[in-house]
Order: structure tokens, then C-alpha cells, then sequence
């Protein structure tokens, strides 16, 4: 524990304190420059109604929790019952047009071409580089059609990305057999119903039969109410769910709907509680335009066929790392003592060598551990293996552990 | 805790404040327990007999940090100055530093804490309590906020 550190007292608490982008009552460090309006989703008033504690959260006000229940009975909710979160934060896009496949194929390194209607798949927006401009959900309805989910924090660099991008794919060749047309659906409402008791909520609302919609697939269902909504089972918990999509003017009475016993409205502090024990990355934290697929784990995004192809904005240096190896790979740690957050800093075994740095952790709710996701030096990154993590000026023993730490339970049929 | 705005409020609080102890109205000869605030929510119960400041964080803190995991104590002995980080409460949440209120030695720290970090929403300015301080300045008490003032710190 004498070995001298780099980092300042100071600079480990700045971080610890910048890491908490979800806190508010109390008022943390990272909060204080926000001078800029907030947007508010279609649910604002709902959440305000139902005694939500709201903060800012990528440019938006959203519930942190509601009421009197704690990040914990509410994370535990969603693990043993069923939970409501409001994420109309994020953007929603449909891309349509005859070479609209192509197009995404161009954005992205996913097998679009390959990809079943009204199936969803995980992806990524690469720049030139390889790195992740943002990490998306692209539901395919047919070779002309997609609806396409990207992170509010990414609002504005993402939609100039396809302005841009979009203008120069209509203007070439490539755009010959028909133009793609890109909407964002403004205004519009996205919740997530997750949890064991998710189905059978749905179902009872819904003379759809949820049984054969599995992980990863979508359909307009019908809803209790007259409403015919876009449902994609799957989300950001690791529990079985939905995300539904809600035109502005039905979002409220739909969410009303969906939100009774024993649903429980959840906030943006579970999610992120729930979200890292499934091994889910938060963009801007485990992600960014510096991290490519590769490093990030997320290489089975990428297409067996668009490997060979390598016809994808970024190829060159993502099917380089693919051939080489990359230089550091992000990894899940179980660490002992207090948890370990955003920017600890990660040493080898009795050695004064950096070997990487915590992106996110947490006191695990679910497993009573401190888990946390990590970037750590290739060579460092097998399971098992031993390391020390620096927590206020102490070195705390950590154990690269795979992930999800919470085995999943989607809905497979 | 929480320390972007320490040092605005200890120059708002400190002026009302050490009028107001300027004229004690209790007797000398009996124990008198202080208990003052900052507005990063740490409390300290002073008393006078012993000269020790039992160091706690508010209830409100505990309320907002939500179930603590993890609490990091300051180590026997050490010295400490008033505003000098000496330990940090884990929540799911959140962790938040927790800075000395008032200089001096740290005589005790409470190890129930280690088994048992939810005292600190059981019981945070009682059973909870984080350490106990022998005051090196005691009269860096009146520049800490009375109950009236916390409160009306955050809210």
C-alpha cells in the first residue's frame, strides 16, 4: 500500500464525485455547469405526479427514483417482479428507402442484408477511425425500412453524423436504385417494461401472443385501449421485457396504462444498477470515439460476411485489431472492500505499473459484491486474474470476472 | 461531503453564528453539547467536558445517498484539519467524501461501521456516528451552521 501514486487525493475524489451522473438532491460536482435549458420527455409531468426525485441527465430532466422507494428495493424489483422506465430520452429514427440496407451496412459493421424482419440487433456508429461515435439498436422491418434507437447523450453528434453521412450516400452512385430518407420520430414516447413479471403484465393487455415474440424480434402489437404499438422484446436490464414505442399523444394514457401493480415506475438510478450487473455498456462511460468494438467486447456485432467485405466507414482499423489483437480490452472486475468507481485506476499485482482504469462500478445490489467494468491491458484480460485497484489513495484486490455478473433471463422461446 | 460550494457557505454562515455564542446562556460549571453543521452534511456533537466532537453525517445525507454499502474511516490518531477529507460513504448511488469538520486528533472511530454500514440510514447522527475528534480549535465550531441554517442549506 506505500507504493507512491500518480493521483492526487484531489483527483480521486473529483472522479469519484463525476461519476455519480445520477445523483442530485444532494449537489454533486458534475451538475454545477449545467446552465442549459433541460428537455423534458412526454412523461415529465407523469413522473413529477408520481413524486419523482428528477435530475439532468444528457441534456434532459429524468427521474432518478420515485418516492420514498430506494435504488435498491427498486433494483430489486425489476429482478423479482416487473419495473416501468421512461427512456423517451432516447432518439428514435426510422431510415427508409430501396438502398436503406446498404446504407446502414455503411454506418455500420452489422449484417443488415442478413437480418430477419422485425428483428432488432445490437450495433455501433464507427468514425473513420474504428471508434464508436454510439452504440444503437437497429430493428430491421424490411429491406427499406429500419427503426433505429441512439443515446440522448449523443443527440447532436449522431444526427449530424447522418446528415452529413446521408446527404453524401444520396448524392453518390451508390445511391442509384433509390434514395434514403432519414425521420427522427420528435417527440415521441419509448418505454421499457423489464422484469420476470413483464410478460405476463403485457399479455394481459394484449390479445397478441407475446410467447412468440423472443429476444431480439418486434411486431406492432395491439393494446387494450385501441392502441397498436411497436413492441421490441428485449432492453437494458438483463430481465425479460419490452420496449414500446408510443406516439406523442398516447404516451401518457399508454404509460398509465402499463404502469399498475405490481409494475413499479423505475428510475435512471436502477437502470444503471441493473444495466452494468447485465454487462451493458453506458456510452460515455465504457464507450467512446477513442474505443473501437474490438476493445470494447463487442466484436459479435460484427458481421461474419462484413469481416470479409470490410465495406464499413472504420474497416480498416477495426479488421486490423480483429487480425492483430487489440491493445486493451474491456473486462468485468469483482473488487474487494468499498466499491470501486469511474476513473480508479487499475495496477498490476505488487507493481507500480498502470495496467488500466474502472469505467464503471458499483455495489452490486443483486450479488452483495462490488462489480465494476474495466479496460485493462491485453495480456491482463483473462478471467481469474488478479489485480489491485486504487480506491482513495488504497489498493484494493480485484478479480477479472466474465460478464453479465447476472446471468440473463430474455425470452428465447 | 458534497464540497463545490464549502467554501461560499462557511463565509455565509460564520457572521450570525459566533454572535450568537458570544453570550452562552447555560452555567459553566455544566457539560454543554454543541451540535453544529456543514453544508456538505456532516454533523458534530461538541462537548465541552471532553473536548471530543463526535463526527456523524445528517440524516438527510443518509436519506439521499440511499442504503450505504461501505464506510471508509479516518485512522486512530491521525490529526486532521477542519475541511481535510478523512473517510467516504459507498452507496449504490453514489460515493461521497467525508471532509473533518473541525481540526484536531481522531481519538475514536466507530468499528461497529465495518460489519454494519447501514447504520448510517438506521441511525446516522446516533449509532452511526463515524468517528470522535479532539478539538484542537474548538472555536471552529461557531463557523459551522446551526440546525436552522442547515436546513435551510439545501432546502
Amino acid at each position: 500500500m506505500s507504493v507512491p501514486r500518480v493521483s492526487t487525493l484531489r483527483r480521486l475524489t473529483g472522479i469519484a464525485a463525476n461519476s455519480n451522473r445520477c445523483s442530485s438532491t444532494i449537489r454533486f460536482r458534475s451538475f454545477a455547469t449545467t446552465n442549459e435549458e433541460l428537455r423534458k420527455t412526454g412523461l415529465y409531468d407523469f413522473h413529477v405526479q408520481n413524486g419523482a426525485k428528477m435530475v439532468p441527465f444528457a441534456g434532459y430532466s429524468m427521474p432518478l427514483s420515485y418516492g420514498s422507494v430506494g435504488q435498491v428495493a427498486s433494483h430489486n424489483h425489476v429482478r423479482t417482479s416487473a419495473g416501468l422506465f421512461d427512456v423517451g430520452h432516447m432518439v428514435q429514427s426510422n431510415f427508409r428507402g430501396a438502398t436503406a440496407t446498404a446504407f446502414l451496412e455503411w454506418l455500420t459493421p452489422s449484417s443488415l442484408t442478413t437480418l430477419s424482419p422485425y428483428t432488432s440487433t445490437l450495433s455501433v456508429l464507427l468514425n473513420e477511425k474504428g471508434g464508436i461515435i454510439d452504440d444503437t439498436v437497429i430493428t430491421k422491418h424490411s429491406d427499406g425500412a429500419y427503426y433505429v434507437v441512439t443515446n440522448a447523450g449523443r443527440r447532436e453528434r449522431d444526427l449530424s453524423w447522418f446528415g452529413a453521412k446521408l446527404a453524401e450516400w444520396n448524392s453518390s452512385e451508390r445511391a442509384s436504385a433509390g434514395k434514403v430518407e432519414h425521420e427522427v420520430l420528435e417527440g415521441w414516447g419509448l418505454v421499457a417494461l423489464q422484469g420476470p413479471e413483464a410478460a405476463s403484465y403485457l399479455q394481459s393487455l394484449t390479445s397478441y401472443d407475446l410467447r412468440g415474440l423472443t429476444f431480439g424480434r418486434s411486431a406492432f402489437v395491439p393494446l387494450e385501449g385501441g392502441f397498436n404499438l411497436h413492441v421490441a422484446r428485449g432492453g437494458y436490464t438483463g430481465e425479460d421485457g419490452f420496449e414500446i414505442s408510443i406516439p406523442p399523444s398516447q404516451t401518457l394514457e399508454v404509460t398509465q396504462i402499463l404502469s399498475k401493480a405490481p409494475v413499479q415506475l423505475t428510475g435512471l438510478g436502477a437502470r444503471d444498477s441493473l444495466r452494468l450487473e447485465a454487462g451493458m455498456c453506458l456510452y460515455g462511460h465504457d464507450l467512446d470515439e477513442d474505443t473501437s468494438p474490438i476493445e470494447a467486447g463487442l466484436t459479435w456485432v460484427i458481421g461474419k460476411e462484413r469481416r470479409e467485405t470490410g465495406d464499413f466507414i472504420g474497416a480498416e482499423e477495426v479488421l486490423r485489431q480483429l487480425k492483430e489483437g487489440p491493445t486493451r480490452r474491456r473486462v468485468g472486475l469483482i473488487v474487494e472492500g468499498p466499491p470501486a468507481r469511474e476513473g480508479a485506476q487499475i495496477y498490476a499485482p505488487s507493481q507500480n505499473e498502470v495496467i488500466g482504469a474502472v469505467t464503471s462500478g458499483i455495489p452490486s445490489p443483486t450479488l452483495g459484491k462490488n462489480i465494476a467494468m474495466a479496460y485493462v491491458q491485453s495480456g491482463w484480460h483473462k478471467k481469474g486474474t488478479e489485480v489491485e485497484v486504487d480506491v482513495r489513495n488504497k489498493l484494493r484486490k480485484a478479480v477479472l470476472t466474465p460478464m453479465p455478473f447476472v446471468k440473463p433471463k430474455y425470452w428465447r422461446g | 461531503m458534497f464540497a463545490a460550494i464549502r467554501q461560499a457557505t462557511r463565509a455565509k454562515a460564520s457572521m450570525p453564528l459566533r454572535s450568537r455564542l458570544a453570550a452562552p446562556r447555560v452555567p459553566a460549571y455544566r457539560t454543554i453539547v454543541t451540535k453544529r453543521y456543514t453544508e456538505e452534511h456532516e454533523a458534530v456533537s461538541f462537548d465541552d467536558e471532553t473536548g471530543l466532537g463526535t463526527v456523524s453525517i445528517t440524516d438527510h445525507a443518509q436519506s439521499s445517498l440511499g442504503d450505504v454499502v461501505y464506510v471508509e474511516l479516518p485512522v486512530i490518531g491521525s490529526e486532521v484539519t477542519q475541511g481535510a477529507l478523512i473517510g467516504a460513504v459507498e452507496s449504490v448511488k453514489a460515493a461521497s467524501d467525508i471532509y473533518a469538520p473541525v481540526s484536531g486528533k481522531v481519538v475514536e472511530i466507530n468499528e461497529r461501521l465495518n460489519d454494519q454500514p447501514g447504520l448510517l440510514n438506521k441511525s446516522p447522527e446516533d449509532e452511526g456516528w463515524l468517528c470522535k475528534i479532539e478539538l484542537s480549535a474548538p472555536g471552529e465550531m461557531s463557523d459551522l451552521l446551526d440546525l436552522e441554517a442547515y436546513k435551510n442549506s439545501y432546502s
